[in-house]
């Protein structure tokens, strides 16, 4: 086996200065013995250590299949450990741990589908998070992000005027095209709230002007909030901060009953799909959402069955499908995803294994979010996405998720694979009917 | 706009404008808005190229702007609207524009009896407020969790006091954000501050604070509570006594605090949005006491009724001896008052509405997109394509409707007994 290697991040390593092995035990039976309960037990109690979870993991088959990658390897390096030590672990077995947790696992709960018993291994990485989250030993980016989410209410720092701006100009630019539209802000009573993620205002605008576009066209009744509550996007989720995630999904759910709207209709974005429609909602009490939340493939989907959404030319390159795991197996939405597909597209060309078995993009979970200290390993971590690409022969990819895109943009760059990712809504709004274009 | 009393109270409906007639040349026109007397209805109208304005029963307002939104009524009846021209941003009241220009204005608030107007700012890379035309003499690098206080004499805001470079952690741990009270900050920062606000007579603030990642409490005036909790929400101030109660989460179920001490045994799933009856006699909030399963509780006592859902907008009577709030069940809203639900479901409701004797409940709602009003459960007859919030007259016994129908705007006088029968 290859030497492993433990990366040098910032966050981890600053914060371990101020750990002591009292505080670390004292933490570890805290969060494993009043937040864990039961379902912590049960898995750790039936897990038959057979194994077949290894070759469900991307990163276990990346890496010619290294035991230090499986996700029972991941779990024997972390919540095992402690459980066994009862807490009394060093500082350096945290710092590993956090790497193993934060940046070796997507959350993607491929291998829960492998398992003969469903261990949510997913879960037990989460605890780990949470577990380094009261120990201050996050990695220093998705812990930036996170601060971010508190200060401001969304994940890029975006403040309240520029989110408002942000949305004026794209209402300017897309009249250049739809002289009628219109972004309307803070609408009462809209049957939509459109909801998005923070890289939109501040890095892929097209994506609001494209979203406006089909809103306009198909004749939705829509609004977007002019406070914070817009971002639906999540990390710290993703930190193990559960009481930053139930405050963020407030402001996001108390936002749509303020516009009395009857859905909320969110971009293409996975983990933010996660956040709104399982985790976030639940933690303050939901069993599920108080708003109805759709995603951005089924709300393609409902247009399109509802005739509302026409075709007007077909996407003529073949194109891959990629399945995001939150909204896949999370959702299970992969159906209607591609019936959309081939609404709009000639030829798609399908990537085995797909669908809710599909692999993970490996940026997922917050991976990508920890920043380029753990780039290189992220992007090493995940050749049988690139093989999987590759076997397609195809030179445009459809990835409805931010994080996907992150991840496969990498790996594209990586394993030179020479194919353009896009996401679906751009397809849609190059090739839709647009009645009141000029 | 007169006085609520002297609205005209006249049993009868009339026709106020005829939504299609401007008397400028427009390409479109945004959403319709009512004035609390119901004698006006306004909208923002596309006038021109990159060109837009305000109509106000058929009359558009001179001059035109490059934008203009956030149409609201003020609580004395005064349109005010944001507006834009060649970059800088202004304030429109009644079609008067603010003096001054600012780089950025959003967010209009309004005092208790709409005699005093607040913006946010942000100019020049600075944040803070607006007051009636006046900006905080000090501004910051952000500030956001705006408030004008009900009597207008005060504004407050989230700031940002110390400057934070990109991916800054551990200075952020040690507390860069503020409350700024008219633009002074305390003297004091912490790791996070939201929601403050402010007490009767405005000498006190009272705000969410986290001191930690992980510890949260309740600062006011910038001294911080003695207790620490795992999680809080907004704070409120006793009316009379200055006490401050907060939602606190303790070993995962949450309770109420007052002044750092706990007055609810934390027993619930969630507590929030909770309010002191006029009198200060009573404590009510939201809350799940089962899991998945929202009502109201009185002084730490949950009501029977409960949803599934989501319950929102309690309101108080103003004897303060009624509560009513919306409560939502397999995605249809009711009004639920005195612990019994109303028998109609709708696909909306909107915030209930008392009458000033306490005796009678009212609420906007939609079914089958069509709106109309319901009080004390019995639905007005006529529907409307549009209708604004009920509003009682000072007596009682008759009920203001604003509606919008066959792209006319009407105002009805409706004896309350003609709807309840």
């Amino acid at each position: 086996m290859k030497e492993r290697v433990w990366i040098q991040d910032e966050g981890i390593d600053r914060g371990a200065e101020k750990l002591t092995p009292e505080r670390i035990e004292k933490t570890i039976n805290a969060v494993l013995g009043n937040e864990a309960g039961a379902r912590l037990k049960a898995y750790v109690e039936t897990c038959a250590h057979c194994g077949l979870c290894a070759e469900a993991c991307h990163f276990y088959m990346s890496r010619d299949k290294d035991p230090r990658f499986s996700p029972v390897g991941k779990v024997k390096q972390t919540i095992w450990e402690m459980l066994d030590k009862k807490g009394k672990v060093s500082v350096e077995f945290m710092k590993q741990a956090v790497q193993v947790a934060q940046t070796e696992c997507n959350l993607c709960r491929r291998c829960v589908q492998y398992c003969p018993f469903g261990i949510d291994i997913a879960y037990m990485m989460s605890l780990v998070r949470r577990i380094a989250h009261k120990l201050e030993i996050t990695p220093l980016y998705i812990q930036d992000t996170a601060h971010s989410h508190s200060a401001t209410m969304n994940q890029m720092w975006v403040k309240d005027d520029e989110w408002i701006d942000a949305l004026h100009w794209q209402e300017d630019e897309i009249r250049e095209e739809l002289p009628a539209a219109r972004i309307p802000l803070d609408k009462e009573g809209a049957e939509i709230m459109y909801s998005v993620i923070g890289p939109e205002p501040k890095f892929r605008t097209q994506l609001i002007y494209q979203a406006a576009a089909i809103m306009n066209e198909t004749g939705c009744d829509w609004t977007m909030p002019a406070t914070p509550g817009w971002d639906n996007s999540d990390m710290a989720m993703y930190t193990g901060d559960s009481e930053m995630m139930g405050r963020l999904k407030r402001m996001h759910f108390d936002t749509a009953a303020r516009l009395r709207v009857k859905k909320i209709v969110m971009g293409e974005c996975g983990h933010a799909f996660r956040s709104v429609y399982d985790t976030g909602n639940r933690v303050l009490g939901w069993r599920m959402p108080p708003v109805p939340v759709i995603h951005a493939l089924e709300f393609y989907w409902d247009l399109l069955n509802s005739g509302k959404l026409k075709v007007a030319k077909k996407f003529e390159e073949p194109v891959t499908f990629h399945d995001p795991c939150n909204v896949v197996r999370g959702r299970g939405l992969h159906e209607k995803a591609r019936e959309v597909v081939r609404a709009f597209c000639t030829n798609l060309v399908e990537m085995y294994p797909n669908k809710e078995h599909n692999y993970c993009c490996a940026a997922g979970g917050g991976v990508i979010n920890c920043g380029p200290p753990f780039k290189n390993a992220r992007v090493e971590g995940n050749r049988i996405k690139a093989e999987q690409l590759r076997a397609t022969g195809v030179k445009v990819c459809i990835a409805p998720c931010h994080n996907c895109h992150g991840g496969l943009e990498d790996i594209i760059h990586k394993y030179k694979l020479d194919i353009e990712l896009k996401f679906l809504g751009e397809i849609i709004y190059d090739c839709m009917e647009k009645p009141n274009a000029v | 706009m007169t006085q609520y009393s002297a609205w005209d109270w006249g049993v009868g409906s009339k026709t106020v404008a005829d939504l299609s007639a401007c008397d400028c040349d427009i390409e479109w026109r945004e959403e319709s808005l009512a004035s609390p007397d119901g004698e006006q209805v306004a909208a923002v109208v596309k006038t021109g190229d990159a060109e837009f304005g305000v109509c106000v029963n058929g009359e558009c307002w001179e001059p035109r702007y490059e934008r203009v939104w956030y149409l609201k009524y003020s609580p004395d009846g005064r349109l005010t609207a944001l507006a834009n021209d060649q970059g800088d941003w202004t304030l429109c009241v009644n079609g008067e524009q603010w003096e001054e220009g600012y780089g950025f204005l959003w967010n209009t608030m309004f005092s208790k009896d709409g005699s005093v107007i607040a913006c946010c700012v942000a100019d020049s890379m600075t944040y803070g407020m607006v007051v009636d035309g006046v900006a905080w003499e000090n501004l910051y690098a952000n500030a956001n969790n705006f408030i004008l206080s009900p009597d207008g004499r005060k504004s407050a805001a989230v700031v940002q006091t110390v400057p934070l470079g990109q991916a800054e952690i551990f200075k952020f741990k040690e507390g860069v954000y503020s409350v700024a009270v008219d633009g002074e900050a305390w003297d004091v920062n912490f790791v996070n501050a939201w929601t403050p606000i402010f007490n009767t007579d405005t000498s006190l603030v009272a705000a969410q604070i986290r001191v930690n990642l992980f510890d949260y409490t309740i600062a006011v005036n910038g001294k911080p509570w003695a207790e620490i909790f795992n999680q809080v929400w907004e704070p409120r101030f006793h009316p009379k006594t200055n006490a401050v109660v907060a939602p606190v989460r303790v070993s995962g179920r949450w309770g109420m605090a007052r002044d750092g001490k706990l007055i609810w045994q934390p027993t619930f799933f969630q507590v929030w949005q909770q309010q002191f009856n006029p009198s200060g006699d009573q404590l009510a909030a939201i809350v799940c006491p089962e899991y998945g399963r929202w009502t109201l509780a009185v002084d730490g006592k949950p009501w029977n009724t409960t949803f599934g859902d989501m319950v929102m907008d309690m309101t108080y009577s103003p004897d303060g001896r009624r509560l009513a709030a919306l409560g939502k069940q397999d995605g249809k809203w009711t009004v639920f008052a005195d612990d019994r639900p109303w028998s109609g479901q709708y696909d909306m409701c909107y915030a209930p509405v008392f009458s000033p004797d306490s005796a009678h409940v009212a609420a906007r709602v939609e079914k089958q997109g069509r709106f109309t009003i319901v009080v004390n459960g019995k639905e007005y007859g006529t529907t409307f394509d549009q209708c604004f919030d009920p509003t009682f007259s000072p007596d009682s016994s008759k009920v203001l409707i604003r509606g919008i129908a066959g792209g006319k705007y009407q105002r009805i006088v409706e004896p309350v007994t003609q709807i309840i029968g």
